[in-house]
């Protein structure tokens, strides 16, 4: 078949004459695998099975001098086939990979074993046993390597346009960014504003600035961008492609008017008569059912929220501009692009269902976005700190640390940023009112980063005062509303009785609803904490498993804005090395078809998602087309007549790993 | 095998570590069992991992094979239900599983021997638990009686 280029025929026939000459290279990853198992009996082991010329052991051999010993054995023992123990091939593969093409030899002529995280690191008490089960496991390799074929990796074209879905901090960089490198953004919102959760704070630690006053410029310049296309209210519903050749499906939800009509004036909302929570505002006082998201929305128009509107065309009468349009419809658009930057946000975790610490249950019990909105000028208030039950300002506010983090019952992990948004926000209602009494409720204080524990001393030197312990108890008194909570003070070692007026709960951060489509629709992967992970926690913090889909913000796990906005920038950088090359290297790993076994049955064809299975109708046989074929190899597993094979995972490939998991007791043999 | 080689393998034996052959994912369950390793998850040295791109690539001629060959018990995981990184093929292992389970059971082997099992990149955890139980499970059992004599 002319697509099979991946295994040439006359190749295969000459390899199987050639002598296998195995080089096995035992890596120690410094004591990581060197302190468990004993890499030279490894060696020595592995040095007496056929074929296998020379071994060696390095502390490291992905270093330099890792590498050099390779090529140097490679060249002094002409070796085709090399073996390297160490960590994992996802991580390291690419490294050796390209460590033996230097010297001639076929990329996929590297078998990668892992010993370190499948060995050395699970078995730290089992010496002996992790010893002999890296012997297992190299010599599963060496089998294997003997049986490698030469693939040749294929290039695809990149269409150099870029999509970002989540325009908030992290993924308006990204579109700046690439925008101002000159390739065209399409940057996806789902709210009808861009701007994210940052639109939202009042003021942002350590500095305490103006958040919108910083945002809404950047909010501002994305919008004049040419080369950005900003699509908001809509949401990302379908995608498939791959690197270089995404077709992405937008919804467009409709705002029932005319976006190029609207100017954004309000006129609409000030004469609707329907007031509901105002989702802004953290759920606090109350928008109308037409309404524009906030003053510096962007692009600032307003939108019709038809499920609470009431259908009395009041605002069409209203509008000069004539943009009301009670019977426009949800559109779409098909959008093909090369590379996808994920920057889908958060949520903050609800205490509603749980009644934490008794919020939902007692009035004077909020949240810290909800203080966050009480703070702001623009907020609910005014910016006036009032409590809920009565509207009076509260002279004693208490913060509770952790909520929805760091607890078993909750989430584990750390969110990272609530204890600065409590020392933040204490600080803010100090300036705001010197006399009010504060204190902060905490398990640790974590201010890592510049400035972060400058702010803090500021706090205590402002007078706010830090107990450690975590509320045990806390109930309302039914007469006065206010808080009252029994804590036990770690550090004196004794119980307290506190009264507040108002209590403020530091709530976390957990995955957002977009998270779970995403993940869905692109086939990432998720991490412990629900939010999506990246394709290597240290090296490639912004990068995905899937080729040309990057991550950006806090989406990928618990960030502040500096760091966001820094994984913005990463994530266009590493997105242009796609976007400028206008191509990218797949994988030889395809499937193949044997033509003379191939008898026509077509039980692979409906195997394949993607369609990369074509039956040639003239000549009775299945097809495979290499630029469609992923690689997964499940038409492999249902062919029922061995014709399909799957290129580097051949049947003979992994059956001799699976016999060599064992081996013949002398006696036996 | 070298005389010492022998003698380490002989102060094993009181403790008989069975054998099995865990077959997976590129992207979710091998990714399990590199997080396994990344956050030290302490597990029985009994699996040999064979990775292949997707849990549909497994045939039951290697599952077979690796019975034939010695196996005490034979792991088929991949990613979530959902999650595939090739859209549907842990579906199909789903439905391929099921026939295998039943003609492995025809063989006489008991059910603990053959296990499917669902394993993120993410949970580590959930893969050391999962080669602890079944190691556990196949310890209680003792050595596959498809085992061919002479095979360690």
């Amino acid at each position: 078949m002319s697509d099979n280029k991946g295994v040439e025929k006359p190749v295969e026939s000459k390899l199987d004459q050639e002598e296998k000459r195995v080089g096995v290279f035992v890596c120690e990853c410094g004591v990581n695998i060197g302190g468990v198992v004993n890499t030279r009996a490894v060696a020595d082991y592995i040095g007496s099975l056929h074929g296998v010329k020379v071994t060696s052991v390095n502390k490291f051999t992905c270093s330099d001098s890792g590498q050099a010993d390779i090529q140097a054995k490679i060249k002094e023992h002409k070796l085709n086939r090399v073996v390297v123990a160490a960590c994992s091939p996802k991580t390291h593969e690419p490294t050796f990979r390209a460590c033996i093409e230097e010297m001639g030899l076929n990329q996929y002529f590297l078998e990668f074993v892992n010993i370190r995280d499948h060995c050395s690191w699970i078995h730290m008490w089992e010496k002996d046993k992790a010893t002999e089960k890296a012997k297992d496991l190299v010599r599963m390799g060496v089998e294997r390597s003997k049986l490698l074929e030469p693939l040749q990796a294929s290039e695809v074209p990149v269409n150099d346009t870029a999509l970002v879905i989540g325009a908030g901090v992290a993924g308006m960089q990204s579109a700046l960014d690439l925008a101002d490198m000159g390739f065209q953004v399409y940057l996806v919102e789902k709210e009808p504003s861009i701007g994210g959760r940052m639109a939202r704070f009042d003021k942002v630690f350590p500095t305490n600035d103006c958040s919108i006053c910083i945002l809404g410029p950047k909010m501002v310049e994305v919008a004049r961008n040419k080369n950005i296309k900003i699509m908001s209210y809509s949401e990302v519903i379908a995608v498939d492609g791959y690197v270089g050749n995404f077709n992405v499906k937008v919804e467009h939800k409709s705002r029932y008017l005319d976006v190029v009509k609207c100017t954004g004036c309000a006129k609409c909302s000030e004469v609707c008569p329907v007031e509901v929570p105002y989702d802004f505002n953290e759920g606090l006082g109350t928008r109308k059912a037409i309404y524009v998201p906030f003053p510096q929305a962007v692009p600032l128009r307003a939108v019709l929220d038809k499920d609470n509107c009431i259908n009395c065309k009041a605002c069409a009468k209203a509008c000069a501009s004539g943009a009301i349009n009670y019977d426009m419809q949800t559109s779409y658009t098909d959008l093909n692009v090369g590379i996808i930057i994920v920057s889908v946000g958060f949520n903050t975790y609800d205490p509603e269902p749980r009644h934490d610490y008794g919020y939902g249950l007692y009035d004077n019990i909020i949240t810290a976005m909800e203080f966050e909105r009480l703070l702001n000028a623009a907020g609910p208030t005014g910016g006036h700190v009032v409590r809920p039950s009565d509207c009076k300002e509260p002279l004693r506010v208490g913060f509770v640390n952790c909520v929805g983090s760091r607890d078993k019952n909750t989430n584990i992990y750390c969110s990272g940023v609530c204890c600065m948004v409590t020392i933040k926000n204490a600080q803010l209602l100090k300036e705001k009112r010197p006399e009010t009494d504060q204190t902060i409720m905490y398990i640790d204080i974590r201010t890592p980063f510049r400035a972060y524990e400058e702010s803090y001393n500021r706090s205590r030197d402002l007078g706010v005062k830090f107990l450690r312990g975590r509320p045990v108890e806390v109930k309302e008194d039914p007469v006065t509303k206010n808080i009252k909570v029994r804590v036990e003070d770690t550090l004196a070692g004794e119980m307290r009785n506190l009264e507040f007026d108002l209590l403020v709960l530091a709530t976390g951060i957990v995955p957002n609803e977009g998270i779970g489509k995403i993940q869905q629709l692109l086939k990432l992967s998720k991490a412990a904490d629900g939010l999506l992970m990246e394709a290597h926690p240290k090296l490639k913090p912004v990068d995905t498993t899937i080729d040309g889909v990057f991550l950006a913000g806090v989406a990928s796990g618990p960030k502040d804005i500096p760091y966001a906005v820094s994984q913005g920038s990463a994530c266009a950088g590493r997105a242009t090395i796609l976007l400028k090359n206008k191509k990218a290297i797949t994988e030889g790993i395809t499937a193949v078809v044997e033509p003379e076994v191939c008898v026509g049955c077509q039980v692979c064809i409906p195997m394949c998602p993607f369609q990369a299975i074509k039956f040639d109708e003239k000549v009775n046989k299945a097809n495979v087309v290499k630029a469609l074929c992923k690689g997964c190899g499940t038409c492999v597993a249902a062919c029922p007549t061995g014709a399909l094979e799957q290129c580097h995972f051949k049947n003979n490939q992994l059956l001799a790993q699976i016999k060599n998991v064992f081996r013949f007791e002398e006696v036996a043999a | 095998m070298s005389a010492e080689a022998l003698a380490t393998s002989a102060t094993q034996t009181n403790a008989w570590e069975p054998k099995i052959i865990a077959f997976c994912c590129n992207w979710c369950s091998y990714g399990g069992a590199d997080s396994a390793g990344m956050g030290r998850f302490q597990q029985p040295a009994s699996a040999r991992i064979i990775r292949v791109m997707c849990s549909g690539r497994i045939d039951p001629l290697h599952v077979f094979n690796a019975f034939l060959e010695g196996a005490d018990a034979v792991l088929v995981t991949g990613c979530h239900i959902g999650d595939c990184h090739y859209v549907n093929g842990n579906d199909k292992t789903k439905i391929k599983y099921k026939y295998l389970e039943n003609v492995v059971h025809e063989l006489g082997i008991e059910k603990e021997r053959l296990q499917l099992n669902w394993i993120s990149a993410s949970e580590g955890e959930k893969f050391a638990n999962f080669i602890r139980d079944v190691t556990a499970q196949i310890k209680k059992l003792g050595p596959s009686p498809l085992k061919p004599e002479g095979v360690a």
